[in-house]
């Protein structure tokens, strides 16, 4: 078996101290796959967004050891940890978290900006980038003048310009209508099936989880023993 | 991020609020425009008083006078009788009223000019003519300017006297032109004027001298400049009919040193002589007073101008401080996608310092076109009897460390607000519900 992209060994991660401490996540342990789709499915609250924060090295877990591509993650420096989120890992946000007054292709190749490229390669793979998400002809426009389905495809190629290993997508679909939603899902699985790049999707859309590879229901800052996501369909759906 | 990038994005961040970037930039803008103005009159009025200084010329010219007693202060009532002490002797227009020093007397003269580094030392004798008089015009008042004999002169036409010639000249400052009845300065040299004095037995008596040149109006007041022949002259009519046995006794002398002696060497003549009881100053030391008067009234002004720099650094804190805060979550992102925190600190600080940068620019440049202007009406205004005096100059050194220093400021007043940039958590920034 090849070395997994992440491994989580029963982090735990929790806030506050004393009568106000909050665990938010406590003791979960995963693989992950080059090459797979999983979906982080919980209620709001749940610890899943904790724990798509701890697997993109945004946050350092209290207890249990993170492996990236089988490094222990604190034992990387600073400028190592930057390097990989910048190069290895995509970010797509609900929120979309484009700079509004900036045209689309500024936003698009800001990962590129940040690790230095120059202007004119920064450019050509920006371009490339939004060519395959077809907002090319929007490159010049204000990222405030797009639509949100528009926004999120901005969002989809700002993540894929630095042709990262793994993208992390924070309910993707969220501030979308259900076509637009069904739109940017297609992306995102297409990229996970042509590109090979491993996807890693926090959500509460159990039809989206459905069509991830794989599913891990967290709970209560745990994780949720279940065998199929249908399993825990039934129950999530057992008061509704 | 590259260096160029971070400027960018800066210049770019910086315009996205414009009214709030606007405001903080008028801030710094008054404080840049006042400073400039402030150090360019510095810069004119300095650039003024030394070519004033270096057209007189006479470097190597002491004047000296007999210190003040030290023991005939007001508590201790008057010093005890000394026969062997000369009389006082009052210092005539120019000085305090009824104001008086101790006379110089030969034996003065004598340890002056014993002095190391002293050449020779000359009385300075004062003449008093009555008028000065042009081809019938009309009789008028002669003021004649005490360090006239020996220093150069800003001529508006004409030459420089010469003290060596046997022949009286004099030089007319171009105030007197109209009502001595002359065209221009041109037509006044090489005319004969006749200067009236009264004798000790008081007769007066007519000399005849030859304009030699006009000069303009100086810092040194505004009197007629003889030659040494024709102070000579006008002293021997003076003292017509004096009895025998009045002692001689002067209220200064001229005092020559060699002209290459550096500032040291002029230090150590100095303190030789005030060592004895004289005091001296070169020319460079009596215009050198105004300097004083002029550069403290300055330094009062720059630092107003500083302190309103400084409340405009706490504008650039507050503005940037909102920028940060609204920028949480842009922040956060680049923090998220690998951006550290030094450059996000560069990235604030360099919006501080073009904030900095663009309202100094602009400050200095609006300050240089105001000043220029302001400086053009004076000159030909209540400043036009002081011909090449331009109040407000603008000096390129100064202009630089102008916007540097502003700059400065405004990088000092970004680094609180970059610290909190810099410190932001992605995870906090990118957290919503």
């Amino acid at each position: 078996m090849s070395v997994p992209v992440l491994s989580a060994q029963v982090i735990g991660k929790s806030y506050g101290s004393g009568a106000n401490r909050f665990d938010a996540l406590k003791g979960v342990s995963l693989d992950i796959q080059a090459g797979e789709s999983v979906a982080i499915v919980g209620k709001s609250g749940s610890g899943k967004s904790t724990l798509m924060h701890l697997l993109a090295l945004l946050d350092d877990p209290d207890s249990g050891v993170l492996l990236v591509e089988g490094t222990d993650a604190k034992k990387l420096k600073a400028k190592e940890l930057n390097r990989l989120r910048n190069q290895d890992f995509g970010f797509v946000f609900q929120q979309f978290f484009l700079t509004a007054n900036a045209t689309v292709l500024e936003n698009v190749v800001l990962p590129l900006t940040i690790a230095g490229v120059g202007a004119k390669e920064r450019k050509a793979r920006g371009m490339a980038a939004l060519e395959q998400l077809e907002l090319a002809d929007k490159a010049k426009n204000k990222a405030k003048n797009l639509s949100g389905g528009q926004k999120q495809r901005a969002v989809i190629a700002r993540a894929l310009v630095n042709n990262p290993k793994v993208i992390f997508a924070d309910e993707p679909t969220g501030n979308l209508d259900s076509a637009t939603g069904t739109v940017v899902e297609d992306i995102l699985f297409k990229l996970n099936k042509e590109n090979g790049i491993t996807l890693i999707i926090v959500t509460h859309d159990t039809e989206l989880a459905a069509r991830c590879d794989r599913q891990i229901f967290i709970r209560d800052g745990l994780e949720e023993t279940a065998d199929s996501p249908t399993g825990t369909h039934k129950r999530g759906g057992a008061h509704s | 991020m590259k260096f160029l990038d971070i400027v960018r994005s800066a210049i770019q961040n910086s315009f996205r609020n414009k009214l709030r970037t606007g405001l903080t930039v008028i801030a710094i803008f008054i404080g840049a425009f006042t400073l400039t103005i402030t150090s360019g009159i510095g810069t004119g009025v300095t650039a003024y008083i030394n070519g004033q200084v270096s057209a007189i010329g006479a470097a190597d010219v002491l004047t000296i006078t007999k210190a003040a007693d030290a023991t005939a202060t007001a508590s201790d009532g008057p010093a005890a009788y000394d026969p062997s002490k000369s009389t006082t002797v009052s210092l005539g227009n120019g000085s305090r009223p009824g104001s008086t020093i101790q006379a110089l007397t030969a034996a003065d003269l004598a340890k002056i000019k014993a002095t190391a580094g002293i050449l020779s030392v000359d009385p300075a004798v004062r003449v008093s003519p009555d008028y000065v008089e042009y081809a019938d015009n009309g009789k008028f008042e002669l003021t004649v300017s005490q360090t006239g004999t020996i220093t150069t002169a800003d001529l508006a036409a004409g030459t420089q006297l010469d003290n060596s010639s046997s022949s009286d000249q004099l030089l007319l400052p171009t105030t007197y032109l109209k009502n001595l009845g002359y065209a221009n300065a041109q037509a006044a040299v090489g005319t004969p004027v006749s200067i009236g004095i009264t004798d000790y037995t008081g007769t007066q008596q007519t000399v005849t001298a030859t304009v030699v040149g006009v000069q303009n109006e100086t810092l040194l007041g505004s009197g007629a400049a003889l030659n040494r022949s024709l102070v000579a002259h006008l002293h021997t009519v003076a003292i017509t009919g004096e009895p025998a046995g009045v002692s001689a006794g002067y209220a200064t002398a001229v005092a020559h040193f060699d002209a290459s002696a550096t500032k040291a060497e002029i230090s150590t003549i100095k303190a030789d002589l005030s060592a004895q009881g004289y005091s001296s100053q070169t020319v460079a030391d009596t215009i050198g007073a105004f300097e004083t008067v002029i550069n403290v009234i300055i330094g009062v002004l720059n630092a107003f101008a500083v302190i309103a720099l400084i409340a405009a650094g706490f504008g650039i804190v507050n503005t940037l401080l909102m920028s940060v805060q609204e920028r949480t979550r842009e922040i956060g992102l680049m923090k998220a996608m690998g951006m550290n925190g030094g450059r996000v600190y560069a990235l604030f600080s360099m919006e501080a310092v073009f904030i900095g940068f663009l309202g100094s620019a602009l400050g200095v440049v609006a300050a240089i076109g105001v000043g220029s202007l302001i400086s053009n009406l004076l000159a030909n205004g209540i400043f036009s009897a002081l011909p090449g005096l331009q109040v407000v100059q603008f000096a390129p050194a100064s202009i630089a460390i102008i916007v540097g220093v502003v700059m400065l400021i405004a990088f000092l007043a970004g680094t609180l607000p970059a610290r909190a940039a810099a410190r932001q958590n992605p995870i906090d920034a990118l957290r919503y519900e």
